[in-house]
């Protein structure tokens, strides 16, 4: 097991012709070879159907696994406000430089430097690539594409279709992927769930899927093997992920050699609508867009009860602009984040549970008509409306963090192939663009730009030498092994009869990460939380209840199977963070901070992608070091004052 | 609040199904519908019963998943709002709430509450895409699409693919999907190319698995996006084109 070597593979030279240097230098399978090859996509959204679609476009035989009823029903969908592209179409100073830098600096100098330069190049393939499908992004009454601000960004680069965004990219994607499944190139199996990894001679060649309605265990084998399973924010149980969303394809994958890099980077989100009481099964996240035209702020006193339009002016903190006058309140996520905390914590918050602070919009009202509003926003404010009984327009929206995005995933290479040969890794997934904190409008751009540019560039590399053989039999021992393991997995969590819901144990959990590895993390807190999740582990092996059988539907069983494999990846991520002694981005340690309150990092000990690998102790991951190298950009404390 | 569900029960596809009653006390206004069925669901495990299956992910109204008939109705009393974002403060204390699946030929039952609506999927593979294979496309900008275009292909867009249109109609039709599909792609630049064959390809396919439209206009009025009528003139105005449109060009040997 300890043959695990992170070698990051970035090309020689300066670091523009870093991609297009790569890009000569892989191997290439001729196009009438493609069909020879078959590669197996699991995850169907922004970077699983993008793939599958542009490996079908390209020659390949693709099989995609999803656990939805639909392709189109990823998370992908969610997302809200846009798309960053370093088209400089607003001649505001934007470059592909300026994206670059912009992320790295965003990412509090956690990320790889290659990667994120090739990140901002494509970027701008991106938006020419998903015009051309359709997508109908917002346009300027001349017909041009039309383009907002994001956070962390002092130029208007991002991309947008209304409040929809992900959803229009996700149906681009998918309409493109519809096309290869119309050719014959690809095949979908939908509600049909990765529960493991199958290996040979330490090369991944497919994986094991349920199929959710039959309960059939059935291998999928392929030459390459593609997770695109998104992250893991719902093992807090609260988060703005859609309920299904889950770790066990990254874990699973991790579980059988693939290194887990960075898991302790987790985005709180700063603006989604505070919880409202024991029932909430999940938050809801208000676009950041509308912080370009929202304006943040609490009562200074926190004794006010007066309703917020009766609040005068002198009687609000607009902190946010007062601590921070350049960006104000477009200052990156995690900045903000920490901020409303602190407001909350010091007892200034709003609404009946007083966990929120205001988003106000009164004043864009007033300059730009309720109508510019209503176009910007519209959809965003009737959802804020359905969900809290409130009218936005005429009184300020409640809001407050919730986690929302993980940076950490599976540690990959150049190519996104990680340290297993074979196996790759897009988007959420994987570790690689965002460093320790994703700029908002980045992560939509980052699934796309791994989907429909880089892998199908690199995959060529793994395959070209394997031509003229075949994809391993699924009646191989390898794969009727691990059939076995993921059937006795099964077995074992019908039989437990214990007392208490799968939803109860995936509660506690998220409590006690959310208590004690959230928005700040100590020494303390962490240690705590190490207690604590070994503990309930073991009790949900024991004392579970998985009602039904099997062989049929079984919602509660393929909950027991994720919350399970949550149970285990928390307690790595908790270490994780333990053992990270600095703040940067996501991650802020109390321990480590400036006088005003601002992360603190340590690049002298770690500038470093730290990816574990597992030993079959959970308590005893190995941990590896990857340098960070930065020969751009230069480390500075963020500031954005 | 306290309310009371008339629920449907179905074990799979080939049972007969019958509904079940449940009381639900302890109800807050703040709750979704979702949330409710999520809380009879942890009693019913603890008391050693299958939990109700309902098909449900990102609930906020986007991805589609949730699809029940709430007396009656698809997705419940409320316009333009999906099952998820349904809150119980729009029912009354006591209330007595049937709960149903999608009821629709083209949508067989699976269990409970979840359906199969992968007909859905099929009508879209038939051709509910602008082929463009990754790397062709020009510089963004060099697609000039009016505004007033452009926002009516996302008002197409926005369809979530929920199928409340289709568990609406009387008929079972899926012409306001299919149509909210095709309009999209129809008006935009981009999609002229293809505009004839997707059309003919999509209603043909659509025609294989769903009922006839006789333009009751039920499906406008579930839609939890509010997607309008007029897409279903356009699509049967492109359908009838496309019928002309669709002849070899002059000098064109196949």
């Amino acid at each position: 097991m300890s043959t695990t070597s992170l070698d990051a593979r970035i090309p020689e030279g300066p670091i523009e012709d870093k991609w297009d240097n790569h890009k000569f230098a892989v191997k290439l399978v001729n196009p009438s070879n493609r069909r020879k090859f078959k590669i197996v996509v699991v995850g169907s959204g922004l970077g699983g159907a993008s793939a599958a679609a542009t490996l079908g476009e390209l020659g390949y035989e693709v099989e995609l696994v999803t656990f939805h009823d639909s392709p189109r029903r990823a998370h992908s969908i969610a997302a809200q406000g846009g798309i960053n592209g370093a088209k400089n179409y607003r001649n505001d100073g934007d470059s592909v430089y300026r994206l670059f830098y912009d992320t790295v600096k965003g990412g509090d100098y956690r990320a790889r430097e290659a990667n994120v330069y090739r990140l901002a190049q494509v970027s701008v393939n991106i938006i020419d690539q998903c015009v051309a499908q359709g997508v109908p992004f917002a346009r300027e009454y001349g017909g041009l594409l039309d383009n907002r601000s994001f956070g962390g960004a002092q130029v208007s680069r991002t991309f947008y279709a209304r409040g929809q965004t992900g959803q229009q990219l996700l149906l681009g994607a998918y309409q493109a992927l519809a096309r290869q499944v119309h050719l014959g190139n690809v095949t979908v199996h939908n509600r049909t769930e990765m529960l493991d990894l199958v290996l040979k001679d330490g090369q991944a060649i497919g994986i094991v899927g349920r199929d959710l309605i039959s309960g059939e265990v059935r291998s999928f084998s392929g030459h390459a093997v593609v997770l695109a399973t998104g992250g893991y924010g719902n093992v807090f149980y609260l988060s703005t992920n859609a309920k299904q969303s889950n770790a066990s394809a990254i874990w699973r994958a991790h579980r059988r050699g693939a290194a887990l890099a960075n898991p302790c980077y987790t985005q709180i989100h700063p603006t989604c609508i505070p919880a409202s009481d024991d029932f909430q099964s999940k938050l809801t996240l208000m676009s950041e867009s509308l912080r370009n035209d929202g304006r943040i702020w609490v009562p200074k006193n926190p004794s006010d009860t007066r309703p917020a339009r009766q609040i005068p002016d002198t009687d609000r903190d607009y902190y946010l602009e007062r601590r921070y006058p350049a960006f104000g309140n477009l200052v990156p996520r995690d900045v903000a984040s920490r901020a409303s905390k602190k407001e909350v914590d010091e007892g200034r918050g709003v609404g009946p549970l007083k966990n929120g602070v205001y988003l106000d919009f009164a004043d864009s009202i007033q300059r730009l008509g309720r109508h510019a509003i209503e176009e910007r926003y519209g959809n965003l404010f009737q959802m804020y409306d359905r969900i809290t009984g409130e009218d936005p327009y005429a009184m300020p929206m409640r809001i407050y963090p919730a986690v929302h995005y993980t940076m950490g995933g599976l540690w990959v290479d150049y190519n996104l192939m990680s340290n297993v040969p074979g196996l790759y890794v897009l988007g959420e997934a994987n570790f690689s663009d965002h460093g320790a904190n994703r700029l908002g409008a980045s992560a939509l751009m980052q699934g796309l730009a791994d989907g429909y540019f880089v892998l199908p560039a690199t995959i060529g590399d793994y395959l070209a030498p394997q031509l003229g053989t075949e994809p391993i039999a699924t009646d191989d021992p390898v794969f009727s092994e691990a059939e076995a393991e993921v059937d006795d997995r099964v077995r074992a969590l019908l039989s437990v009869n214990g007392s208490r819901t799968v939803d109860w144990f995936h509660r506690e959990l998220g409590k006690t990460l959310w208590d004690n590895c959230g928005m700040a993390r100590s020494k303390e807190s962490l240690e705590r939380a190490l207690a604590d999740i070994p503990t309930l582990r073991d009790e949900f092996h024991k004392d579970v209840r998985v009602n039904g059988d099997g062989e049929s539907l079984n919602q509660s069983l393929e909950k027991a199977g994720r919350v399970a494999d949550f149970l285990e990846f928390g307690e790595l991520m908790v270490r994780d963070a333990l053992h990270r002694e600095e703040s940067c981005g996501g991650h802020f340690r109390v321990e480590h901070q400036t006088e005003e309150g601002e992360a603190l990092r340590d690049d002298e000990d770690f500038s470093y992608v730290g990816a574990w690998e597992y030993t079959g102790d959970l308590a005893n991951p190995t941990l590896h070091k990857e340098p960070l190298d930065f020969e751009n950009v230069k480390l500075a404390q963020r500031s954005y004052k | 609040m306290k309310v009371t569900l008339k629920l449907w029960r179905q074990e799979g596809p080939d049972t007969k199904g019958a509904f079940a009653s449940y009381n639900v006390d302890d109800v807050s206004p703040d709750m979704s519908f979702l949330e409710l069925i999520d809380v009879l669901n942890e009693r019913l495990i603890t008391d050693g019963d299958e939990p109700v299956a309902f098909d449900h992910d990102c609930r906020e109204g986007i991805c589609g998943s949730c699809s029940m008939m709430i007396n009656g109705r698809a997705h419940g009393p409320e316009l333009g709002t999906a099952t998820c974002q349904l809150h119980m403060r729009k029912f009354e204390d006591g209330a007595h709430i049937t709960v149903e699946p999608w009821r629709a030929r083209a949508f067989p039952i699976i269990k409970d509450l979840c359906v199969d609506r992968s007909a859905f999927d099929r009508i879209v593979e038939a051709g509910g895409y602008i082929t463009a294979p990754t790397g062709t496309a020009p510089d963004a900008n060099l697609i000039l699409v009016p505004k007033e275009v452009a926002d009516a292909a996302m008002d197409a867009a926005a369809c979530i693919g929920c199928g409340a249109c289709v568990a609406a109609c009387p008929n079972g039709a899926a012409q306001l999907f299919t149509a909210a599909k095709l309009q999209h792609l129809n008006l935009l630049p981009q999609g002229q190319p293809e505009r004839w064959a997707r059309t003919v390809a999509m209603v043909d396919e659509m025609e294989q698995w769903f009922g006839s439209c006789t333009n009751h206009g039920e499906c406008e009025a579930a839609c939890p996006k509010e997607i309008s009528l007029d897409f279903i003139a356009l699509l049967n105005r492109d359908y009838i084109r496309a019928q002309f449109k669709q002849r070899r060009l002059a000098g064109q040997k196949n």
